[in-house]
């Protein structure tokens, strides 16, 4: 808690300059190899969506310089190089299917992604300290119960493809889950900032692991039942996993006690395998996961299936953007955008990718580590740790890790609310960065106001 | 907080690694068994969107890709349509099937790895992968003749090069039109395979390689009488008893003759006379005289039992293991158990008139790349030695005197010595029998084997009237066209 790292006090903004160029160019170039692929002309849309992204993105960059100037400059390139892409994606697949600009996700995705940018570049002016968050533990926990329940309520949500993890509102169709991430990594730092001391006391040593007492064995059981009920109610492995992994994993940052990663595996593997015998939906991804190619996995869905041999055609090189049939895939914009990729750019191409994603965590716990509050720590880590653990639970469904899940990828997938929350979750990530390395000042310093001869004193 | 957050740090890498193992699973190590998979669009698309290569007879193309203005690209006709379906088989969404294109579809397709160098260098130079063509080994005019003289009727006929094992001709009826499972309209294509999967009387199978297999009747005792003659103790002047109904042992029912009539004064007959009038009892004793293993052994030295692929796959034709004396005299004139393919039995006559060595059969003479260089040239191949050069020329001049003096006179051509030996197989009381014949000619010096059945088209009281009178005629035309009479 009182670890203070000495972190370079480099601003770096150009440093994030020069990779947004980079960024950008990549995105533009993979914008103009889909347009030659598959229509043979530098396609026309190529200047407005151009200057939409370009315009979004310096808007974020200027923002940076002027409220954020000391955050972490590798964050917000990689996010807009990821997003990007995924711009990319989404307007093959139009083309693909004969969606021209206006009608296609292409254009609506742009729009979400200058608006979950707005949303950012405004959480980064409003919120000038992380720590203001700490204020609202509480009314965060009750908000992040409440979005994660929120497709439970009747009427309101609606199941789609065997997951009850989203919610109508009029024309608009929102996963609350994604929202709910950041809000319950919020309330959880903020909570277990608190307790960790408690959570933290011995307890009995028991074949090398400290166990905690009963009575503190709470908050992690009121966690599990709440990502089981997830699991069972909303019919989604993957929330549920995102849901209970982020606890876990902000437990044992909290309190550095490797018994609550042990007491959190074992309950979570006893809820699936509960569940499995229980419930038949749960059975049945579980058929998909294990036999995906048998008879009666194939009656049940060849979606996995499809995605599983576009991947297989793509190989090692891939197939060229533009080249390959992604389109022949289901939902090849959101969930299944992993395997369109790996389609058209292989194998080499997903493990850029990956790597992506590797760094933009890896800079989010960075970030975790040189941050000088607890709260901020914990904050930082969670989200970092939401990211790794989302990307796991996309990626390992689609390539049969674990059974595939409705969750969408960072960024990349096609959608509002996934767009909103992470880039929401990125301005955090920035605010929190932004404080971590700003240089201390320094104690030994001649303090300006103490050599004056009167101190104005405050008196309220 | 910083140790436990290096160590989630551990985890994440950890959560990736499991990524990059998975995804290199499906990517690199399980590609070629997902893209292999035959519910696997992509590859379907992938191989319609390539030009596949023509299968040729002669300079005429009875299979090739046209361009279609659809997202299939390439559309597979067959000019000829259903006078050449079993040998090209078709090219539909449920993939190749059935004949060449299933067999040849790595080459066809340009997937095999015959075709690697080519594809490497189609890489570098930019150049569209095409599939490779087939030449084949078909005679066009004894193909037409064969398709005319069975004139619908259910049955089936090959014609062989004896020299060579080439195939001349091959036809299977009933047929189909391969191009009404080409089309590129799902719905009809569906339509049109399930009609023909359902129709009882299984018109997508070549019954001259596969199928049920046919019993091959009196055709067989060209292996009888080849054992025979091996054995050193029979000679074509040989007497045997000839009764109406041979006495079997172990059973009170005998072997009778066609019609019920004996085989010669005193119910003695010689061998040659007996192949002449294709007599069951005197063919019958020498199976009992010779044996199972001799009969069975003779079988196999003429191929019987062999796994060939001519590339498509021939059932074995089969003599059944341990016969008991009765099953044995069936077997010895082509009775009981034994089941042959129509290919088969034309392999009986190309190897007499090889001078005893059988050649393995095939039907792709050379593989073309797209600008008809020669990729591979089969080589003809001895597949075994049936008999002695000695033992074929008795058999030469037995079966040429089946069709001068005997039951094969229909198949009788002006000016040409042919040999031959007909047959007519029971498969029960109550249909009319197989009508078999096989031959070669000319005699003297032989180009062509030819082996036709036509389905219960045969009487079974009169040998002449069954294999000869029915089977007789479409050798005949088969053999004029192949000598180009």
């Amino acid at each position: 808690m009182t670890t203070v790292s000495a972190l370079s006090s480099r601003k770096g903004r150009n440093v994030e300059l020069g990779l947004l160029v980079f960024a950008v160019a990549i995105v533009a170039l993979a914008y103009i190899n889909v347009g030659i692929a598959v229509e043979g002309a530098i396609p026309p849309s190529l200047v407005a969506v151009g200057t939409g992204f370009v315009v979004i993105t310096a808007a974020f960059h200027i923002t940076m310089r002027l409220r954020a100037p000391y955050a972490d400059p590798l964050i917000l390139p990689i996010a807009t190089l990821l997003n990007g892409l995924g711009l990319v994606m989404i307007n093959r697949l139009d083309l693909a299917n004969g969606r021209d600009l206006a009608e296609g996700m292409a254009l609506r995705q742009l729009m979400w992604s200058a608006l979950a940018a707005g949303l950012a570049i405004a959480a980064l002016i409003i919120l000038r300290d992380h720590r203001i968050l700490r204020r609202y533990t509480y009314l965060a926990g009750a908000i992040g119960f409440g979005l994660l329940l929120l497709p439970l309520v009747p009427g309101l949500g609606v199941e789609n493809y065997g997951s009850r993890i989203w919610i109508n509102l009029g024309p608009f169709s929102f996963q609350p889950g994604e929202i709910a991430k950041i809000v319950l990594a919020v309330f959880f730092a903020g909570y277990l900032v608190q307790t960790r001391d408690a959570l933290s006391v011995a307890g009995r040593r028991i074949l090398g692991l400290t166990l905690p007492r009963a009575r503190d064995l709470g908050p992690i059981l009121v966690a599990w039942m709440l990502s089981v009920g997830v699991l069972v109610l909303e019919k989604d492995l993957g929330s549920s996993l995102l849901f209970f992994g982020l606890f876990v994993a902000m437990l044992y940052v909290a309190t550095e006690r490797t018994s609550w990663v042990a007491i959190g595996l074992l309950l979570f593997c006893v809820g699936c395998w509960v569940a499995n015998l229980l419930f038949s939906h749960v059975q049945r991804r579980v058929l998909l996961w294990l036999d995906t190619f048998s008879r009666e996995a194939l009656d049940t869905s060849d979606q996995l299936a499809r995605g599983l041999m576009g991947m297989a055609s793509g190989g090692m090189v891939g197939t060229g953007l533009g080249r390959g049939r992604p389109d022949l895939t289901y939902f090849a914009e959101s969930d299944f955008i992993i395997p369109s990729f790996g389609e058209e750019i292989g194998l080499i191409g997903l493990f850029a990718l990956l790597i992506l994603y590797v760094l933009l965590v890896e800079r989010g716990l960075r970030t975790a580590i040189g941050a000088r509050d607890g709260f901020g720590k914990l904050l930082a880590s969670g989200l970092a740790f939401s990211v790794a653990l989302q990307c796991f639970v996309v990626v390992g469904g689609v390539t049969r890790v674990i059974p595939l899940t409705g969750l969408t990828m960072p960024f990349l997938s096609q959608g509002g609310s996934s767009l909103l929350a992470n880039w929401t979750l990125v301005a955090l990530l920035l605010r929190i960065s932004d404080h971590a390395r700003r240089p201390v000042p320094d104690p030994e310093a001649p303090n300006p106001v103490a050599n004056e001869p009167t101190q104005v004193v405050k008196l309220r | 907080m910083n140790q436990p957050i290096r160590r989630l740090s551990f985890v994440v890498a950890l959560l990736f690694a499991s990524l990059l193992v998975s995804t290199t699973l499906i990517q690199f190590v399980w590609a070629k068994d997902l893209n292999a998979r035959p519910d696997n669009r992509r590859t379907l698309l992938s191989t319609y969107a390539r030009e596949r290569g023509q299968i040729l007879v002669g300079d005429t193309a009875i299979a090739k890709s046209v361009p279609a203005d659809n997202e299939y690209k390439w559309l597979r006709t067959y000019p000829q349509g259903t006078a050449y379906a079993h040998i090209t088989g078709y090219y539909s969404f449920y993939g190749a099937g059935g004949g060449l294109e299933q067999a040849e579809n790595g080459l066809l397709s340009g997937s095999s790895d015959k075709l690697a160098f080519r594809r490497v260098s189609d890489f570098f130079t930019g150049r569209k992968t095409v599939g490779a063509s087939l030449e084949l080994t078909i005679d066009s005019a004894v193909q037409a003749a064969a398709v005319k003289a069975l004139d619908g009727r259910k049955g089936a006929a090959v014609a062989l090069n004896p020299s060579t094992g080439e195939i001349l001709a091959m036809v299977s009826n009933p047929t189909y039109d391969p191009s009404g499972l080409a089309g590129h309209d799902l719905s009809k294509v569906d339509a049109a395979y399930k009609a023909l999967n359902g129709n009882a009387n299984k018109p997508l199978v070549n019954r001259a390689i596969g199928g049920d297999l046919y019993p091959p009747g009196s055709t067989f005792k060209i292996v009888t009488a080849a054992a025979a003659l091996e054995s050193g103790r029979f000679a074509p002047d040989t007497e045997l008893p000839g009764p109406a109904v041979l006495d079997l042992p172990q059973t009170t029912v005998g072997l009778p003759n066609i019609g019920k009539r004996s085989c010669g004064a005193n119910d003695t007959t010689t061998f040659l006379h007996a192949m002449e009038i294709s007599c069951n009892s005197a063919f019958g004793y020498l199976g009992l005289q010779l044996g199972a293993d001799a009969l069975r052994d003779q079988a196999a030295k003429f191929g019987v039992g062999d796994q060939l692929s001519i590339p498509m796959r021939v059932t074995p034709s089969t003599v059944p293991a341990d016969l008991n004396q009765p099953q044995l005299a069936q077997a010895a004139v082509g009775q009981y158990d034994v089941r042959v393919t129509p290919l088969q039995v034309a392999m009986l006559s190309a190897g007499v008139a090889n001078r005893g060595i059988v050649m393995k059969p095939h039907l792709v003479r050379s593989v073309l790349s797209s600008d008809l260089s020669v990729i591979e040239r089969a080589e003809p191949q001895e597949l075994s030695k049936a008999v002695s050069p000695e033992v074929a020329a008795q058999l030469t001049e037995m079966m040429e005197a089946v069709v001068e003096n005997g039951s094969g006179k229909p198949a009788q051509v002006d000016g040409v010595r042919v040999a031959g030996k007909t047959g007519t197989a029971e498969t029960d009381r109550v249909s009319r029998a197989h009508a078999w014949f096989t031959g070669f000619a000319p005699a003297n010096d032989p180009q062509i084997a030819v082996a036709v059945v036509v389905e219960n088209g045969g009487d079974p009281d009169s040998e002449a009237r069954g294999g000869g009178a029915v089977g007789g005629p479409i050798a005949k035309a088969m053999i004029e066209a192949g000598l180009k009479k």
